[in-house]
């Protein structure tokens, strides 16, 4: 290994300091005793308790739970459905624009995005509320799950799928058997992308959910704008919590497949 | 004494397996297949020989079912299987890759197909266990493909297309993936099972040795076109055509012009030098363009000029390989032509009796090559 210059040392400091010190201010300060935000009284754990008291948090987590599951389920239908074709299908008229048009929406302005959204849907004349933010989040995170299947597919060795025909599954079988289970790790990895990816969308949420349902950020949000408290702190903690949870398993997952592999294939390698 | 040699393809009423009537495939612009006809029959090892984009793995594919022909028909004991899906098709393919399903163990790669048949469970068991003794692969039943060598992948491809007892078996490059000692062993494996299952074999190889140790037919292909079809020491010893003989093998090729005199053919070929003496070829004209083919091998090599060869020319050796059980001499004619001849070493370190720059004769019967029209 190389060693570590001070140049090197530095710059990782800097830019992790850069990176999360803000959120580690904020962690610090929810266990702050006092009501004052930048005044440290002593570490306490009471706002984390007034936080699960508070109903009004507990519900909107509860709208985003539940936007967040079934959006992120959604999209990894559609977005691992879009990647087959863009792997599979070859050369189909308008293939270049289809694909473009797949990664858009990841670098469209969320701001953009929402208020398209929510145009559409008062067109339709559709009452905005849980499912109205589900149908925007899936549109959004499909893209990222998207992203990540199709790159899996890449290395798919597109012959398992024709072995498979070949000793008598149908389509609909092969998928099933083979080549879902192989991708599986990516898949499982998008859904926990989308799932994170709609656990803190504020801009979107906000455009296009109604008076009925509120999400975690939007709530957060409008609290903040009367003041920041510690009970905010406190939540935002958890949601990192939850967040880190969520993308840390997505990568281990993607991980230990990757080591296990190598590990057994040294292993053959030395039976051989 | 009357030989029972396995030959249906000279048997006119022998039934064919497979039939490729007028085959020809398209993609886009280019023709993979053209209007190419065939037959293979039962229990055959049939060989599809060629460079790369011959259009020989086309031709299995189709076999398979992951292509259909642009036009004509492909026949499977006589019915038309142009339209049948290849989940539906008694034709099973070991894949170049081998294609081993990676989540699943032997044992049940081996036993997915039998799954799909519905096959009742203690029949699979049974079954499996019979490809693996078959393959030799008890050992290893409970692995999983990355955790056995490239060789036993290899057996466990075979067992698992072997399973459903397939009327066709096709074998797309199978040993590509092998290093060369394993390889010959495994082609010996390869003939000895195509035996005890009786199942016929298509083999795609761009192999040459390959083809002409396991065929019983080697089909030699080019540009989406059979350009012939026959058992390996036809294809060696009569080509039909320069570039099969060229393909197959080691060749020394002259061209010349033809002379036909009495029932030798005699052919043209450089100023000054005595013309070759060969069987004529069929519906030869005098001065029509003719190739001569002649396998290094049938050439002799010696310091004084034999007496009664029919055919004699004087060169001088300009390089010399030595292959261990052969050499092989490059002699340059006066017309700076290089002719090939080899010679079998067969007494152990032997002084060589030729080196370079030596003035050598080369000689061969009349009946040593062959001529060809192209």
């Amino acid at each position: 290994m190389r060693r570590m210059t001070w140049f090197n040392v530095t710059s990782l400091t800097l830019g992790f300091a850069f990176l999360y010190l803000p959120m580690l201010i904020l962690i610090i300060f929810s266990f702050n005793e006092s009501k004052l935000v930048t005044v440290w009284a002593g570490f306490s754990t009471k706002w984390y308790g007034e936080v699960l008291r508070n109903t009004a948090f507990l519900d909107a987590a509860w709208v985003t739970i539940k936007v967040a599951f079934l959006s992120s389920c959604l999209a990894t239908v559609l977005g691992t459905m879009a990647a087959i074709v863009m792997v599979r299908a070859g050369r189909f008229r308008g293939r270049t624009v289809f694909s473009g048009m797949i990664y858009a929406p990841m670098v469209m302005p969320e701001v953009i995005t929402g208020l398209s959204l929510l145009l559409l849907f008062i067109s339709l004349g559709m009452d905005r509320g849980v499912f109205t933010i589900v149908l925007a989040h899936t549109t959004f995170a499909m893209c990222y799950v998207s992203v990540v299947v199709s790159s899996r597919l890449v290395s798919f060795d597109q012959s398992l799928e024709e072995a498979a025909l070949d000793l008598g599954c149908s389509p609909v079988q092969a998928f099933r058997l083979v080549t879902l289970p192989i991708i599986a790790p990516a898949v499982i990895s998008g859904w926990l992308l989308a799932f994170t990816l709609s656990l803190d969308d504020l801009v979107i949420a906000s455009f296009t959910s109604g008076p009925s349902a509120t999400t975690l950020p939007m709530k957060i949000w409008s609290s903040v704008r009367l003041g920041v408290s510690p009970e905010i702190n406190a939540l935002s903690t958890i949601m990192i919590l939850v967040v880190a949870i969520g993308v840390i398993t997505a990568s281990l997952i993607n991980k230990r497949n990757v080591v296990r592999q190598q590990r057994e294939e040294a292993a053959a390698e030395k039976l051989a | 004494m009357a030989l029972d040699v396995f030959a249906p393809w000279d048997d006119p009423n022998a039934k064919p397996l497979i039939q490729f009537q007028n085959v020809t495939k398209r993609f886009g612009d280019f023709t993979a297949i053209d209007d190419l006809t065939v037959d293979i029959f039962e229990k055959e090892f049939f060989a599809l020989l060629g460079p790369s984009g011959c259009g020989k793995t086309t031709m299995m594919r189709m076999l398979a079912g992951f292509e259909t022909p642009t036009e004509g028909k492909i026949l499977l004991a006589g019915q038309d299987i142009g339209a049948v899906p290849p989940n539906k098709r008694a034709v099973n393919m070991m894949f170049q890759s081998y294609a081993l399903f990676p989540h699943l163990s032997i044992w049940e790669n081996i036993a997915f197909g039998l799954k799909r048949d519905k096959m009742p469970k203690d029949q699979i068991g049974e079954r499996v266990e019979e490809m693996l003794r078959l393959t030799r692969l008890e050992k290893f039943a409970r692995r999983k493909p990355h955790q056995i060598s490239g060789g036993q992948r290899q057996r466990v491809a075979l067992a698992r297309s072997l399973a459903k007892a397939p009327k066709l078996l096709l074998l797309d490059e199978p040993l590509g993936a092998l290093d060369k000692k394993l390889r010959q062993e495994t082609q010996f494996e390869l003939m000895d099972i195509q035996e005890t299952t009786g199942t016929t074999f298509v083999i795609v190889t761009h192999d040459q040795e390959e083809a002409m140790t396991v065929a019983s037919r080697v089909a030699v292909m080019d540009h989406g076109k059979i350009i012939q079809v026959s058992t390996p020491d036809v294809i060696y010893e009569a080509p039909n055509s320069t570039y099969v003989a060229d393909f197959i093998g080691d060749v020394n090729l002259i061209s010349g012009k033809a002379d036909p005199q009495g029932d030798k053919l005699h052919m043209h070929w450089a100023e000054g030098q005595p013309a070759v003496v060969g069987s004529p070829l069929d519906g030869a004209t005098k001065g029509q363009d003719v190739h001569y083919a002649i396998r290094p091998e049938k050439v002799s090599i010696s310091a004084e000029k034999p007496e009664n060869a029919a055919n004699a020319i004087q060169g001088e050796v300009h390089d010399i390989a030595y292959l261990g059980n052969i050499s092989t001499y490059h002699v340059q004619l006066p017309g700076g032509q290089i002719i090939k001849a080899q010679s079998a070493n067969n007494r152990r370190i032997s002084r060589r009796a030729f080196t370079w720059e030596d003035k050598v004769w080369l000689s061969w019967t009349d009946t040593a090559g062959v001529f060809l029209e192209r």
